[in-house]
């Protein structure tokens, strides 16, 4: 085969990918950034060209730098904790406990679930009066609490919701990583007389870390893409309390119907996400070193 | 001491993570009067299904999620395999920027898109559709990049012997690459399959009749009455809902794992 066949061959094996990818990712993104330099479209005016105007009103409005902030406290909860119970529970999978298959089953099981049914179930332990949540702090004496109609408390409840989906699903990235520790090195260290905690701190957890990084990836991405949990509990209330960007943007497009203003607040999101994905290039350097 | 500790340990944090599921279990089992009332003489019955299934056209439903797995996944497979095998195989000028460009989708997914890629789909004229749910993800960059790794294991001394007794491009691909790469195939079949099965903020989006939607949008109409919801029928839907993956899953419980692993694995 001659060289420029070859080369229009290729290209013509990546077209159809590259048709719908371009135009449904790229064009988007594009689009999203144009048309937040203008008006929504009204059935009786045109879109008209007005600058910056909807990102000024972006800084202006209190509603998103409370989604922003409320999205910071739901990834600086979901993140630390889902990884650090992902990565308790792979050492506990992988050791030698009675009823690893159980337990594996158990952790991982919210992951194929969809995150809209569960919803619905985790809706009921935090119930007033009659909830789960709310028959076991009675047990205790405690008074009544609206868990996800206070201020206080319903973004909280939120994040544990997605620690619980979460933290199943690197809990396998983990468990790959750990099989491919090599065993000697254990070994050696049980001859020196080193204690288990010892072990993991020293070659466990240092082994893993190019894993860490990938899955602390992942989970910031995720921490601005889960909102679907939001529709089914709260809505973005009580008052915006859980509010999050991605459901924001939701809100703004969809039911305001403000579709310039929905494409600021996009750019928003995909300027974090971009920062994201500059950070994984440099983990995904780092990485390779390691090989 | 400290190991008995551990197996108290991991088994109550199991039992913590089943506990939502088994409450669905017991809900959607029992009559309405037991679903917060925990007590073993409660009668079993399959009352709250028959509600469930009566309060929404589930059997729509499912016919929907069905037909939107199955096109997302074909589409994947075909797209992301021909893609895959000329990043992997063939030198053409601006593979390596159509490569960084594919990746793109990885961070910016179409699953934050949603205001442009409505406009697109309004233009297009299929609102409502099977369709316009499933387009944004037939081209995806994640199964792009596994099918890609997996292409360029395969050994290109098969590649040459099968050109040599001559076989076209697509030949070769289907003959020597595909059967090569079956294990990826599952894996990523599988992950694709649970999510899209489970995605709901863009099928909301785009479906406002019956005629499209998928379960989860379903799904929704009983967390939405603002009456008291009727929590027993609200579990058996839930359960009615997940089931297929459920049952697939406890089945196939090895397989998935690996899966997961194998796909989140590059």
């Amino acid at each position: 085969m001659n060289r420029t066949a070859a080369q229009v061959h290729g290209w013509l094996l990546l077209l159809p990918a590259a048709v719908l990818l371009a135009a449904f990712t790229h064009y988007p993104a594009f689009a999203t950034l144009w048309h937040s330099f203008f008006t929504t479209a009204k059935p009786t005016r045109p879109a008209a060209f007005v600058g910056l105007d909807n990102y000024r009103a972006m800084f202006d409005d209190p509603v998103f730098w409370q989604s922003l902030a409320n999205n910071f406290w739901f990834a600086l909860g979901t993140i630390p904790a889902s990884i650090g119970l992902a990565l308790l529970m792979a050492v506990w999978v992988n050791g030698k406990l009675h009823g690893r298959a159980f337990l594996r089953m158990a952790y991982f099981t919210p992951t194929v679930l969809p995150m809209i049914a569960v919803a619905n179930i985790w809706l009921f332990f935090y119930t007033p009066q009659y909830g789960l949540l709310e028959q076991i702090t009675a047990l205790f004496g405690l008074p009544n609490h609206n868990w996800l109609g206070s201020q206080s408390t319903a973004l909280a409840c939120l994040t544990v919701v997605a620690i619980w989906k979460e933290a199943g699903f690197f809990m396998i990235f983990y468990l790959a990583a750990l099989q491919a520790v090599p065993p000697n090195l254990y070994e050696a260290a049980r001859i020196e007389g080193a204690s288990r905690w010892t072990m993991f701190r020293r070659i466990t957890f240092p082994l893993l870390m190019p894993t860490t990084l990938f899955v602390l990836v992942n989970a910031v991405i995720n921490s601005f893409r889960l909102v679907d949990h939001i529709v089914v509990m709260t809505r973005g209330g009580p008052d915006n309390a859980t509010s999050l960007l991605l459901y924001y943007i939701y809100e703004v497009g969809f039911k305001f119907w403000d579709s310039a203003y929905a494409a600021a607040l996009t750019m928003a999101l995909l300027l974090i996400l971009g920062t994201a994905a500059v950070i994984q290039f440099g983990v995904l350097e780092r990485r390779i070193h390691y090989r | 001491m400290a190991r008995t500790l551990e197996t108290a340990g991991a088994w109550l944090l199991a039992i913590l993570w089943v506990l939502p599921l088994a409450y669905a279990f017991w809900a959607a089992f029992h009559p309405a009067e037991f679903s917060t009332n925990f007590v073993l003489t409660a009668p079993v019955t399959l009352d709250n299904f028959a509600s469930a299934w009566n309060a929404a056209p589930f059997a729509r439903y499912f016919v929907n999620t069905i037909l939107l797995v199955t096109l997302i996944l074909a589409a994947q497979l075909v797209l992301c395999t021909l893609a895959a095998y000329a990043f992997a195989r063939y030198e053409f000028p601006g593979r390596d920027v159509a490569f960084a460009l594919v990746l793109v989708q990885l961070m910016v997914m179409p699953d934050v898109l949603i205001v442009e890629n409505y406009r697109t789909m309004s233009q297009l004229g299929i609102l409502d559709s099977v369709l316009a749910i499933g387009l944004p993800y037939m081209a995806s960059a994640f199964g792009v990049f596994l099918m890609r790794q997996t292409f360029k294991q395969v050994p290109k001394e098969l590649d040459d012997a099968a050109r040599v007794e001559g076989a076209s491009a697509l030949q070769v691909l289907w003959k020597v690459y595909v059967p090569l790469a079956v294990p990826t195939y599952i894996a990523y079949g599988l992950v694709s399959i649970s999510y899209h099965w489970n995605n709901f903020l863009w099928p909301i989006i785009v479906t406002n009749t019956v005629n499209a939607r998928p379960l989860t949008v379903g799904l929704q109409v009983f967390s939405s009455t603002d009456q008291g919801i009727d929590w027993s029928i609200v579990c058996a839907a839930t359960l009615m809902t997940s089931a297929p993956l459920l049952v697939a899953f406890l089945l196939f419980q090895r397989q998935f794992v690996q899966s997961f692993m194998r796909a989140g694995i590059r």
